[in-house]
């Protein structure tokens, strides 16, 4: 019988192996699949008991915070936000009903400590529990508290980012939230008039208007294809791709210099300049300053919106049958986000780099070392250095003795370019002023828009911007 | 190499360190200073040990060393557990402890030699079937989660099904003896009602557990030691395909048939269908999910989520049904893989056992109680790592349960005992003991 015990005990070993193997699957093999089910609600109860690390503004400002409550092993941690809604868009939210938004979602991982296995284990035999990090971000309270008051309760958004390093300082969306009402009332902040949840910096589609016009100009200019010097036909109706196109007020600026096309923003002139270098060539600069692709933000992607030309929601390529002429002076059916204006303008201020936006300056461990510094990265050269000198000049320009002049600060040269839109069957318009500022040294660059207003972007953009600029730079 | 008593003695050391290290882990998670409860609780435990170590050294010097140090293990695991999960559980689970070594002792003082079971074995065949259906007699059957497992009289209750297996193994293994030479017969066996009919009987008991328990988990575990002392008595595989064959075949009938069962394979085969995973399925699921949660290290002693904020339970039955998803996600894959690997070697201890006893009913009970004791750990964690359908047979020495923790220290003692018999007339039957 010895020979059947032994095959007995074969079996039971090849049993449990099976259980063994079984085990594996579903600790090691399928742990993350189990992990990312909806029914499971361990990894988020388990980040409700790990102290979640601050988000703090450039200046120390604490943005966000956890509390601790309850004690031994019911302690958990709930987050709240002191300075309720200044940075509301920016920073998200955390909470265990409504999920994550926003930086803290981006910054999941810093903020919960969140470490290898074996790092975790390490931890586990010095018995060091879990614990988040620091997230020092580029976010400045003072600016955004300027440019929140400057838009007077408009609807509409806020971009200013530092040109040689994408520093985000300012991003404002309007209308606003305070994100420790998100565990109350997240139903009525999704649906309230204007959804104040949705971020218009980076999800919202606007018409550009003639803020377009600097990429043409880029185009341009960077193609060889035109000098600032270059004299051009300012004649107005046109007939631009078989319809005709007039100029703001139907004025007939004749033959004038490129500059000064770009000065007074004449519609014909920039539309046969985006006709004259054609689909190919407009699309590639788009697409250098950013247009086509999600902004590489560290930011959530579901909230973010790439820019370019659209057909409901999909986006149009060069191939695809579209009025190259209307793209350059920002209609046709082309839709940005402010925060793809603000790079716009941060890539000409840059000497025609265009640097990778971001929130995050550093992370730091709760021992103060830091343990992840983000350097500045270059996303893409756009243009030369010396396309990007002259199409500066011609935006200061704009504001010197053009559409801009109410963005001008004294002392301080500005550079920009307005743009106004109409929408709702041109009875109201999207103002637009993008900019930097000092031409020489750009420290700073701006996108402003304001939805549906009645004024210019002259006239309503731009004053905006100057206040903002004036903190940032002056 | 060390006298055998020795041995044991000495393996009791890696148990008093195992405990020791437990409780010091629990309660640093907890931040409580070790208070004198617990040590006393932990010193009171290994004395236990050492108590029915000096025992066995009275009564079978010449027992197999490492059984009941792997108990010790498994009971260490197990206590340490419990009071993880709660400290009151852990309390009664250790008077369970007590009275199991109680039982452990009395079987061994009663039974001197374990072959006069033979003398009763339909008294025994009798009291184990009588013992199987006691949850379904009126006014003390209870009925938990669909399933007729313990009886309830006033305010104790036990699982009758685990001192069943005892009953059923020694009967089997007694009437296999007997019978096993009319079975080897030619080349097929004579199919008469006189040799067949027993065995008949046994299906035909293993298909009414399936229609009156409805726990295909204890079927399939007394069944399954069945068809090995089957195949160990006879060497026919052809008779253990037989009886497996008609086990799936009744048992897929009945799955069909019986809601209960029915539903629990629907669950095994996916439990996380939409409207499954919140309800049925959600024990199934949150097992799964804190075996995930444990990865190959696990969380740590103590560290397991097993409540939420609110105080209410996250993962249901953390002591019994799922606790082997609880050591898993506190100790993770490894610790689970040791866990397996200690009963593992207790198995290999029993066959051991049976390989080295003499004559056939020895040989028939220490395999067959082995067989029954790695099934039901087979069947508990192959249930919770989704391997077959969850059931709700109990983790040998480590779920929390009196029956449970009674009957297998019964078990161990009937092992013991055929152990010390077989080794003790080893040298005088010439060649040398093996071990």
């Amino acid at each position: 019988m010895n020979r059947q015990i032994l095959h007995l005990f074969t079996l039971v070993v090849v049993l449990f192996g099976v259980l063994v193997a079984f085990t594996s699957r579903w600790t090691v093999f399928e742990q993350e699949n189990l992990e990312d089910n909806s029914a499971n609600r361990r990894p988020l109860l388990e980040q409700l008991r790990i102290p979640r690390g601050d988000i703090l503004a450039r200046d120390g400002t604490v943005l966000a915070h956890s509390i601790a409550s309850g004690s031994g092993s019911r302690k958990v941690y709930t987050r709240t936000y002191p300075e309720d809604g200044l940075f509301a868009h920016a920073l998200g939210y955390s909470f265990i009903d409504r999920g994550q938004a926003g930086i803290e979602q981006s910054r999941n991982d810093e903020l919960t400590g969140e470490k290898n296995e074996f790092v975790s284990l390490f931890d586990e035999l010095l018995s060091r529990s879990r614990e988040g990090e620091d997230v020092h971000t580029t976010l400045d309270p003072e600016a955004q508290r300027v440019a929140i008051e400057a838009m007077g309760g408009q609807t509409g958004s806020v971009v200013a980012l530092e040109p040689s390093t994408g520093r985000v300082r300012v991003m404002v969306s309007i209308p606003s939230y305070d994100p420790n009402d998100v565990p109350d009332q997240f139903a009525e902040l999704n649906q309230a008039g204007g959804s104040p949840i949705f971020n218009r910096a980076t999800q919202a589609r606007y018409p550009p208007g003639s803020t377009m016009k600097v990429v043409a100009a880029a185009a341009a200019l960077d193609s060889g294809e035109y000098e600032p010097s270059s004299i051009v036909d300012g004649s107005s109706p046109k007939t631009i791709s078989g319809a005709p196109l007039t100029n703001s007020g139907g004025a007939d600026f004749g033959p004038i210099p490129l500059t000064t096309a770009l000065t007074n923003s004449v519609n014909t002139v920039w539309a046969e300049v985006g006709e004259e270098l054609g689909s190919d060539t407009m699309y590639e600069y788009m697409e250098r300053f950013g247009f086509n692709t999600e902004p590489p933000l560290d930011y959530p992607r579901s909230q973010m919106t790439p820019s370019g030309v659209f057909d409901g929601n999909d986006l149009l390529d060069q191939d695809d049958p579209v009025d190259v002429g209307r793209v350059a002076i920002g209609q046709e059916r082309l839709q940005v986000t402010p925060l793809q204006m603000a790079m716009v303008a941060a890539a000409v201020g840059n000497g025609g780099v265009l640097m990778k936006p971001r929130f995050t300056d550093r992370v730091v461990d709760k021992d103060g070392r830091v343990t992840e510094r983000i350097e500045p990265d270059e996303e893409d050269r756009v243009i030369e250095e010396e396309t990007a000198t002259q199409l500066a000049d011609m935006m200061a320009d704009v504001v010197n003795e053009g559409t801009g002049t109410a963005a001008a600060l004294s002392g301080i040269q500005v550079a920009g370019k307005t743009g106004t839109a109409e929408v709702d069957s041109g009875t109201s318009n999207q103002a637009w002023f993008i900019g930097f500022a000092p031409v020489d040294d750009p420290q700073m660059a701006i996108a402003v828009t304001v939805e549906r207003t009645s004024g210019q972007g002259g006239t309503v953009a731009a004053p905006i911007a100057k206040s903002v600029l004036e903190v940032l730079v002056g | 190499m060390l006298p055998a008593r020795w041995r044991e003695l000495f393996s009791l050391i890696p148990v008093s360190l195992l405990v020791t290290a437990g409780f010091t882990a629990v309660l640093i998670t907890r931040s409580e200073s070790t208070d004198e409860v617990t040590t006393t609780y932990g010193l009171f435990f290994l004395g236990c040990c050492v108590a029915a170590h000096l025992f066995i050294r009275a009564r079978l010097p010449d027992a197999d060393p490492y059984l009941f140090p792997l108990t010790a293990v498994l009971a260490a695991f197990g206590l340490v557990m419990i009071y993880r999960i709660d400290e009151e559980l852990a309390r009664e689970q250790a008077q369970w402890f007590v009275v199991g070594l109680a039982f452990f002792v009395a079987t061994i003082v009663l039974l001197r030699d374990h072959r006069v079971l033979e003398r009763y074995r339909y008294t025994i065949a009798a009291a184990g079937l009588a013992l199987l259906f006691m949850p379904r007699l009126p006014g003390i059957g209870h009925e938990v989660n669909g399933a007729f497992l313990a009886v309830k009289i006033g305010s104790i209750q036990f699982q009758p099904a685990e001192f069943a297996k005892i009953a059923i193994i020694v009967f089997l293994a007694s009437y296999l003896n007997d019978t096993r030479e009319v079975l080897v017969t030619g080349r097929i066996p004579r199919l008469s009602l006189k040799h067949f009919g027993p065995l008949l009987l046994v299906w035909g008991t293993a298909m009414l557990m399936l229609v009156f328990i409805r726990d295909l988990g204890s079927s399939l575990m007394f069944f399954g030691g069945f068809l090995a002392l089957l195949y160990v008595a006879t060497a026919r595989l052809s008779l253990v395909a037989a009886g497996l064959g008609l086990f799936l075949a009744g048992a897929t009938f009945f799955a069909n048939s019986i809601s209960h069962v029915q539903e629990r394979v629907d669950i095994w085969l996916d439990p996380f269908a939409k409207d499954v995973v919140d309800d049925e399925g959600y024990q199934i699921a949150q097992g799964l999910f804190a075996q995930a949660d444990g990865g190959l290290f696990g969380k740590g002693f103590g560290e397991a989520l097993l409540e939420l904020p609110n105080g209410g339970t996250i993962l249901p039955a953390p002591h019994t049904d799922l606790v082997y998803a609880v050591i898993t996600n506190e100790l993770g894959l490894f610790g689970a893989a040791g866990l397996v690997l200690v009963y593992l070697l207790f198995a290999q201890r029993g066959f051991k056992t049976s390989m080295v006893a003499n004559d056939g009913f020895s040989k028939l009970l220490a395999a067959g109680l082995t067989a029954v004791f790695a099934l039901q750990v087979f069947v508990i964690i192959g249930g919770v790592v989704r391997v077959i359908p969850l059931t709700g047979v109990t983790l040998p020495f480590v779920s929390y349960g009196g029956s449970s923790l009674v009957a297998n220290f019964v078990l161990l003692a009937l092992l013991l005992v055929v152990s010390d018999s077989a080794r003790r007339a080893a040298p005088r039957e010439g060649g040398l003991v093996a071990t």
